[in-house]
């Protein structure tokens, strides 16, 4: 025989673990790079662009011409594209595995959508080219409101609100025109105890006080709180529905017929719309004004906290408040009313610069389209269908806040399982990050101790529901059998262990600063 | 339907597990008389072909900037990005993250929020900028409602010089807080005359540079002024690109500075979405809206970041948080920090340069024409410019040789009595032949 | 040195009152970032809002426990304000206030009404 024996080896050596862990030499975590900021490396001076030449002067601004340095690092465009990517990769996502927070919609988001709002003819779009020039956008939005108003009900909608909050101050606003219309400022809102933290910040900034209705033992507003709260004085009530416990207001009917017949608006918070849509209308339920977070329920990505959309759908009495701009049929096509003047005097006002969030209006109305009406509704019912079944699944070794009926699309868990164990809610949920999930919410609503609000979308496999179910029944085990140095030194494999945010709160360092003799100062201008 | 994975098997086996019949069950709480069993009047789902065709073709009935020669600012400005930040901000992680409330798996999306703040305090030249507000709008109105947190007063002046929906956001917004808003009148020069407008119960003065009709002003005098009074400087750019040429507002006095930052890093998107900038003085910042990023360490001592300051925000503060916001301009704060970081400073002043040169040659092609005023002597890049008739139907008309002239400020405006005069905005992307066949056309439909 | 319900903890050398709030408000609310303290000259009523103290996740309003014009604030916590936890009732104290009122210093709780009330909870 030949015996050919150079070459590397096949297989892994039999090498016993370190007993204290594994430490690289320089800090390294594999692939997975420390990266220093912008600031910290060699860029003072480069770019990352090639510019022609300028050779007209600044002469004619004289005393206006900047003449210290700003302190702006640039890279080469390598440089960029690395860090950023780097970057990326200390982040969880929808992409990437389950999302489950819970009041957030974190769903599947197509890139068609994304396609869709780079075509030139949107991105490349200016919001006060002329008319003639805009009437596909016009159209788009056009289209967006005849299908935003068809499924909820309602009679108009604002497109502007820029998110959901955005929203809700734009429904408050005309909600407070109203009242002022009709010689009558009333001066509380009523907000349930269980409600999203938006709201009652939103009341107040309308200048609005805020009083609190109660919820019942089953996680509802109870109705003779709100009965004995109403009052000639209340403008409001801002109930989210399905409430933020993930339950439906059954008694939502009478909950609308009692505000309107004390005079107050029925504003909805549709933050939870996802789990309803194309099964309910919110018009039928009698709300008065509803905000829809385009980035939750019709899938326009997060981005890390945004940007969002928030269109605002109104009611008959509220819609002649509706802020401008709208667009509105006429002779020569399409056109945009942006002023608060003529036909539009009695509208509140104007929410920001231009007509809104386009981008995510091409998103969503995508994303419409695509589902159609059938398909939206099987989205509702998918997203309550993965809801109970991992209420059901977990409801063996997790205690359900209301475990009597459905939920809707959320499934809510108190902490009473894991009292005794020493682990947190906190402690629970960072040790889900060492299992490969991203926590659900936690904490909120506030009615409910140490609450887990766990919500899946209809954009997940049975397969990987089970994954996580399973992910979650390993760790309650594990709690409940006393191994509680994995939850609270967790997480132990993401990229950053737990944080000091006690540190980060009592000496803000907001911007990176140079240290003196350390770190390269920026260099002055040419 | 492409986007939903359980298959009607699935769906059986679930149902069972849960011990419902059918999924009308799950959905028992809702009130019959709520339930909506026809279907809507709407179309059925439809595949991706179907889809981009019906886009495309509305797409196509909208005249893109960039097809053919195009001056339209006013608050929104066509920049160059670089194929590199479309790419970065498309990448899973970042597009399809949330917001960063879990810190160890979210030090990408963290990390470039401080650099970011970073970024934007150094442009504004002061000391602390948020994680971003919706637009430059929205950043104004929430600018003066902190004014009135810092000061106990109610009563904010807007110059005549600040955009017209600038004006009528915080009108609408910062009234309905209780303030007095009080806005001059419109004028090109509108600047100089707020400094009589303050007096001891003034909370803020609002003022922009470059001002809607592009007049870059150095605001020093208007600081010292509000100052004296115990008022706070708050002022307002629209255009971010300007601050590689002009003074930063921190330089010049401001309190607090607040911008559009749309121009680097993200498209026209026909008005959304944008990024508000918003930076104040240190000791300000426990009244600042919106999320802050800070530095901290973790469990093992190595540097990460987290959101900080948070009881200033509605999810702990709820009624007395400083601002409503919690969904921002994310993503959009990731594209304006990608495009900035290639840029650099260098790249920043050598593209504000070559803005400020396209605009002095917009202007000398502009002011050669009989009949034609440039109203705007100190300018960034855009001028207003006096038409010898309506500015609206001037844009129309060069419509019809392919020229988009710019922005009537009637349409911002129709109050101000100003018909006649048009804004015009030039960028890197303005090609000199542009302004020629713009300056002829207008010359020609003057003539 | 007397107590109320919500808290805080006075003591009065002569009618100059030293306010804080008490061992068992600092160990509840966890690590204190922020302190928000009065401005001098401010006159307070009891009852109402004197200072807001912030941990990370929470900011609560201190409220006086007597009436009178805030003296002195400690501005020694906007540096430190973890002072609140190390030694709330002596150097984390929060403000000074003369008070018009010494009677109702002694209407408060004294440290074996305070220590029994906390049973309660």
């Amino acid at each position: 025989m030949t015996m050919q024996t150079v070459g590397r080896p096949t297989r892994p050596e039999d090498v016993q673990p370190l007993d204290s862990g594994f430490a690289s030499l320089t800090g390294g975590r594999g692939l997975l790079q420390d990266e220093a900021l912008i600031f910290e490396r060699d860029g003072w001076g480069k770019t990352g662009v090639d510019l022609p030449a300028v050779d007209a002067a600044a002469d004619d601004l004289g005393d206006l011409v900047r003449t210290s340095p700003i302190g702006l690092p640039g890279l080469s465009e390598p440089e960029a594209m690395r860090h950023y990517v780097r970057l990326s990769q200390k982040n969880h996502a929808i992409d990437l595995a389950l999302y489950p927070l819970g009041s957030c919609t974190m769903k599947h988001n197509p890139r068609l959508n994304e396609k869709m709002a780079r075509l030139a003819g949107f991105a490349d779009l200016h919001p006060m080219a002329p008319l003639p020039t805009i009437q596909g956008a016009l159209t788009l939005m056009d289209r967006l409101s005849h299908w935003l108003k068809t499924l909820t009900g309602m009679p108009a909608v604002a497109l502007s609100p820029k998110a959901g909050a955005h929203g809700e101050l734009c429904g408050l606003l005309a909600i407070r025109a109203a009242h002022e219309a009709k010689g009558d400022p009333r001066r509380r809102v009523l907000v349930p105890t269980s409600a999203h933290g938006t709201n009652p910040a939103t009341a107040a900034f309308v200048g609005y006080s805020v009083t609190e209705i109660a919820q019942t033992d089953d996680g509802r507003v109870d109705l003779a709180d709100l009965e004995a709260k109403l009052g000639p004085d209340v403008a409001a009530i801002m109930v989210t529905n399905p409430n933020t416990c993930g339950l439906f207001e059954r008694d939502i009917i009478e909950i609308a017929r009692l505000t309107h017949a004390a005079g107050a608006y029925f504003y909805c918070d549709g933050a939870n719309f996802n789990a309803i849509v194309g099964r309910v209308r919110p018009g039928d339920l009698g709300v008065d004004a509803m905000h829809i977070n385009l980035h939750k329920t019709f899938s326009t990505p997060h981005g890390g906290g945004g940007p969002g959309a928030g269109p605002v759908v109104l009611s008959e009495a509220l819609a002649p408040f509706a802020p401008a701009p709208w667009v509105v049929h006429g002779p020569e096509g399409l056109t945009l009313v942006e002023e608060t003047v003529e036909e539009a005097a009695q509208a509140f006002g104007r929410m920001s610069a231009f007509h809104g969030q386009m981008g995510m209006f091409v998103r969503a109305y995508a994303y419409m389209r695509s589902h159609g009406a059938d398909g939206l509704r099987q989205v509702a019912e998918d997203a309550v269908l993965n809801a109970n079944y991992i209420k059901a699944r977990l409801s063996g070794v997790m205690t359900p806040a209301f475990p009597e009926g459905p939920c809707m699309h959320e499934a809510l868990f108190d902490d009473s399982w894991l009292e005794g164990t020493g682990v947190t809610t906190l402690d629970f949920a960072k040790a889900m990050i060492d299992e490969g999930f991203h926590p659900m919410t936690m904490y909120f609503p506030l009615v409910v101790h140490g609450a887990m609000l766990i919500e899946p979308t209809e954009t997940e496999s049975k397969q990987e529901l089970d994954r996580f179910c399973e992910a979650l029944i390993a760790l309650a085990t594990a709690a409940k059998a006393g191994d509680v140095d994995r939850f609270k030194g967790a997480p132990y494999l993401a990229p950053m262990r737990r944080l000091d945010e006690t540190l980060a709160a009592r000496k803000p360092r907001l911007t990176w600063k140079p240290e003196p003799g350390v770190a390269p100062a920026p260099l002055a201008a040419e | 339907m492409r986007y939903l994975p359980l298959t009607p098997d699935d769906r059986a086996q679930m149902l069972g597990v849960i011990g419902a019949a059918t999924i009308d069950d799950l959905f028992a709480d809702v009130p019959a008389a709520a339930r909506k069993s026809e279907p809507f009047d709407l179309p059925h789902h439809a595949g991706e072909l179907e889809v981009e065709r019906e886009l495309s073709a509305l797409a196509g009935l909208n005249r893109a900037a960039g097809a053919g020669p195009f001056f339209c600012g006013a608050g929104a400005y066509r920049h160059h990005v670089p194929a590199t930040v479309d790419h970065i901000i498309q990448r899973s992680e970042f597009l399809t993250s949330y917001t960063p409330y879990q810190p160890e798996i979210a030090q990408g999306t963290l990390q470039v929020l401080f650099e970011f703040q970073t970024q934007v305090a150094a442009l504004t030249g002061l000391d602390v900028a948020n994680a971003s507000m919706y637009d430059g709008s929205t950043a104004c109105a929430e600018a003066v409602m902190m004014a009135r947190r810092v000061t106990r007063r109610k009563r904010a002046v807007l110059s005549g010089g600040l955009h017209p929906h600038y004006a009528a956001t915080t009108q609408t917004i910062a009234h309905a807080e209780g303030m007095d808003i009080v806005r001059q009148t419109v004028a090109i020069d509108a600047e100089a005359a707020v400094i009589e407008a303050i007096d001891s119960e003034t909370a803020c003065v609002v003022v922009q540079t470059p001002n809607v009709f592009g007049v870059a002003t150095d605001v020093t005098a208007i600081a010292e002024a509000a100052h004296a009074a115990g008022a706070l400087l708050i002022v307002v750019t629209t255009e971010a690109v300007s601050y590689g040429l002009l003074k930063s507002p921190g330089e010049m006095g401001a309190d607090i500075a607040v911008a559009e930052g749309q121009s680097i890093g993200n498209a026209l998107n026909f008005g959304g979405p944008y990024i508000g900038l918003f930076t104040c003085k240190e000791k300000l910042v426990r009244q600042m809206p919106g999320r802050l990023c800070g530095e901290t360490v973790d469990a093992d001592g190595r540097r990460g970041f987290v959101l900080t300051l948070s009881t200033r925000e509605q999810h702990i503060r709820r009624d007395k948080a400083t601002s409503n916001i919690c969904t921002n301009s994310g993503l959009c704060a990731l594209a304006f920090t990608v495009h900035l970081s290639l840029l650099g400073e260098t790249g920043l002043r050598q593209l504000a340069a070559i803005n400020h040169a396209k605009a002095q040659r917009l202007a000398k092609a502009l002011a050669a024409i009989p009949g034609v005023e440039v109203l705007t002597k100190r300018y960034f890049n855009e001028i207003a410019i006096r038409l010898p008739g309506n500015a609206t139907q001037m844009v129309e008309a060069l419509l019809e040789d392919g020229i988009v002239a710019g922005v009537p400020f009637s349409r911002l405006d129709p109050a101000a009595g100003l018909d006649d005069v048009l804004l015009c905005a030039a960028t890197e992307t303005t090609l000199d032949e542009d302004i020629d066949a713009f300056a002829q056309a207008l010359s020609r439909r003057i003539g | 040195m007397r107590f109320t319900k919500d808290h805080e903890w006075v003591s009065l050398d002569g009618d100059v009152a030293t306010i804080g709030i008490t061992a068992y408000a600092a160990e509840q609310l966890g690590d204190v970032v922020f302190v928000e303290t009065p401005e001098v000259g401010k006159s307070v009523t009891a009852g109402e809002g004197l200072a807001v103290v912030e941990s990370v996740k929470a900011a609560s309003d201190v409220y006086a426990p007597l009436t009178g014009e805030v003296l002195e604030a400690n501005a020694a916590l906007a540096e430190a304000p973890e002072t609140v936890n190390q030694a709330p009732e002596a150097d984390g104290w929060f403000a000074k206030v003369k008070i018009a009122d010494a009677s109702a210093y002694e209407a408060l709780m004294d440290r074996a009404a305070y220590d029994a009330f906390l049973e309660t909870l």
